[in-house]
């Protein structure tokens, strides 16, 4: 809808252009300098509002302090420019450097078994001995749709004792499993995540194994490669892009990790209010109302996520150009 | 099957002779039993959640606590427990539901609708300034939502946008992965003589992008469409940091509000459980039968990135 009324202006006056128009292609003439822009100016506009004014603002907001004078600020509040103080703060807080590490520590193992499963998954799935690949597929892609607030409710009493069958099962023979206890809760978020994720991430796989032409696994066989040999000579080359995307993807959102811990810590003591970054931040912002910590915070988390997500493309491309 | 079939069917056949080849004669029967029993083993972890639901909310609270998790209660009451979701807090619920459907499905139509128009220019025209406008949103993909979520809560509660619809609507229209699928797939599939020969029979751009292009792309916008609907059903945060009034929430976040009364009131666990049942049950049901679409865009996308 925007879209159009707003390209109109652009449009309006070659409308009304004689149709005796001159065959070189329009968009060379001055007036249509600004067509792109009409297509393009509402998703701009947006984007800016959306994603460049809030970094701007938390950038602002985080190299500055209120001041208030007086017992509760009624003598006046005044901003003063803080420097790097609130992100001397927020890295003084134990709390959140613990939480730093715990995502890091997250992403280590959780990405890598998760990316795994989905290669695995996408590699079976594409290979001529699986039975019924679309319905597996399907299956496999469907707890994409069911969001994150809701997987971590069903996981939730799925861990509890008391309510869960599966501690109930594993009682049976002889374990008693604490699925929420301190060091298991972490790998019982990663489960969730797992879940949620491997289907989505094997699609993206599996989208670009379909790209491989038939000819390769001919001159594979010819070779005498097995599946296995044609799956790590041939295959994981050239679904690398893929696995390079997929990767980034779950780096950033290993980062912002929030709405699955926060409704396990409703389960359990074991998940603190400052668990993950995005919750620490969060718990700055609307339980201190401290908002320059809070932007000091958010400010780490997306650095972290960008030097994270370069960090592995460079040391992608530094071992491509080694080859 | 021939090797001269469609590309997929010619790596089946070659990868079939390859494991018939190099094993002994029963092997492609017992590889082939074994990949399925593995496939299968995996399908039975993701269904295991749901099917704990689906059976949990059949059940009275006592058969929750008390019961197998995974065999049925003593008594099968999940019609009034869902009656119970539904009527529970003057029917809020269906507020609920009505709330993530107008943000998931109207912020969807028009996030691809301008992420499509974005896009079509950028792979149709030159002009000063596109790489930048490009590289620009293309970094907006690595900036975590969730880092400019607290942020544009406090830009919106200056400008008196926070708790309206268009806290959430607002940024849910912009999805800098449309943009790039969108450029990549008009690219593509949009050839510039077809452009051209519109423009020469006197078509105005507009005319000539709403005609052609969105046509052309529309495999590319299907999959623009679903991928940005599901991730707005599945926020949370962003509502989470605007919305202060229940009548606005979607449904992630009401079952949120209703797992935290949980401790005071044990009949919440069943409205709890009920409620996630239902609200699996219309993006689980898309996902299965929109599934192939998944796929055509997103080969567009995997094949050039």
């Amino acid at each position: 809808m925007t879209a159009t009324a707003r390209s109109a202006p652009g449009t309006g006056p070659r409308n009304g252009a004689p149709v005796t128009a001159p065959a070189r292609p329009r968009r060379r003439l001055r007036s249509g300098a600004l067509v792109p822009w009409g297509f393009v100016g509402p998703f701009l506009a947006l984007f800016v509002l959306c994603f460049v004014l809030p970094i701007l603002y938390a950038v602002y907001q985080s190299l500055i302090q209120v001041r208030r004078h007086g017992l509760f600020g009624e003598e006046g509040r005044e901003t003063v420019f803080a420097g790097f103080a609130n992100y001397a703060r927020a890295l003084g807080q134990e709390t959140f450097v613990d939480s730093i590490g715990r995502v890091l520590l997250f992403g280590v193992v959780q990405v890598p078994v998760m990316l795994g499963l989905a290669l695995v998954l996408a590699l079976l799935l594409e290979s001529a001995s699986a039975k019924w690949p679309g319905f597996f597929r399907a299956l496999y892609f469907m707890p994409y749709g069911v969001p994150g607030v809701v997987a971590s409710l069903l996981w939730g009493f799925l861990y509890v004792p008391g309510l869960s069958p599966i501690v109930d099962v594993a009682g049976t023979v002889g374990l008693e499993p604490d699925l929420l206890g301190p060091d298991a809760v972490l790998w019982s978020i990663a489960n969730i995540i797992t879940w949620l994720f491997v289907g989505y991430n094997m699609l993206i796989l599996v989208a670009q194994l379909k790209t491989i032409p038939g000819e390769l696994y001919e001159s594979a066989r010819i070779d005498g490669a097995g599946p296995i040999q044609t799956a790590w000579h041939v295959q994981l080359p050239l679904i690398r892009p893929a696995l390079v995307l997929t990767t980034i993807f779950s780096i950033i959102g290993t980062l912002q990790l929030f709405a699955e811990p926060q409704i396990l810590a409703a389960f359990t003591v074991n998940i603190d209010s400052a668990y993950t970054p995005n919750m620490a931040a969060y718990n700055s912002a609307f339980t201190d109302n401290d908002y320059n910590v809070a932007a000091a915070q958010s400010v780490i988390v997306a650095l972290t996520a960008f030097v994270l997500s370069f960090g592995f493309l460079w040391l992608v491309n530094r071992k491509d150009r080694q080859r | 099957m021939t090797t001269t079939d469609v590309r997929k069917g010619g790596a089946a056949s070659a990868r079939r002779r390859t494991t018939g080849r190099g094993t002994a004669t029963g092997a492609p029967t017992r590889s082939r039993i074994l990949v399925t029993a593995i496939l299968a083993v995996a399908a039975v972890y993701f269904l295991v959640p749901v099917y704990w639901v689906f059976v949990a909310a059949t059940k009275t609270t006592s058969d929750l606590f008390d019961s197998f998790g995974f065999g049925p209660g003593e008594e099968f009451v999940l019609f009034s427990n869902i009656g119970e979701v539904l009527t529970h807090n003057g029917g809020i619920f269906w507020r609920w539901t009505l709330n993530s459907l107008v943000y998931s499905v109207f912020g969807a139509l028009l996030a691809t609708l301008l992420a499509a128009a974005a896009g079509y220019a950028l792979a149709k025209y030159r002009f000063r300034g596109r790489e930048l406008v490009f590289g620009m949103v293309l970094g907006g993909v690595l900036v975590p939502a969730a880092a400019t979520a607290l942020p544009l809560y406090l830009l919106f509660s200056q400008i008196g946008l926070a708790n309206t619809y268009w806290a959430v609507l607002l940024p849910s229209l912009i999805s800098p992965f449309g943009l790039y699928l969108c450029r990549i797939y008009a690219d593509a599939s949009v050839p510039d003589s077809i452009v051209e020969s519109a423009r020469l029979e006197g078509a105005g751009e507009g005319r000539v992008f709403l005609t052609l292009g969105l046509r052309m792309m529309a495999p590319a916008l299907v999959t623009v469409f679903l991928f940005q609907m599901v991730g707005i059903w599945n926020n949370y945060f962003l509502p989470l940091v605007m919305l202060a009034d229940e009548d606005l929430y979607p449904i992630t976040l009401g079952l949120v509000t209703w797992q935290s009364y949980q401790g005071r009131d044990i009949e919440m666990y069943m409205r709890v459980v009920t409620g996630s049942m239902l609200s699996v049950i219309p993006l689980v049901i898309a996902i299965i039968v929109l599934q192939r679409y998944w796929r055509g865009g997103m080969t567009a996308g995997a094949v050039k990135g």
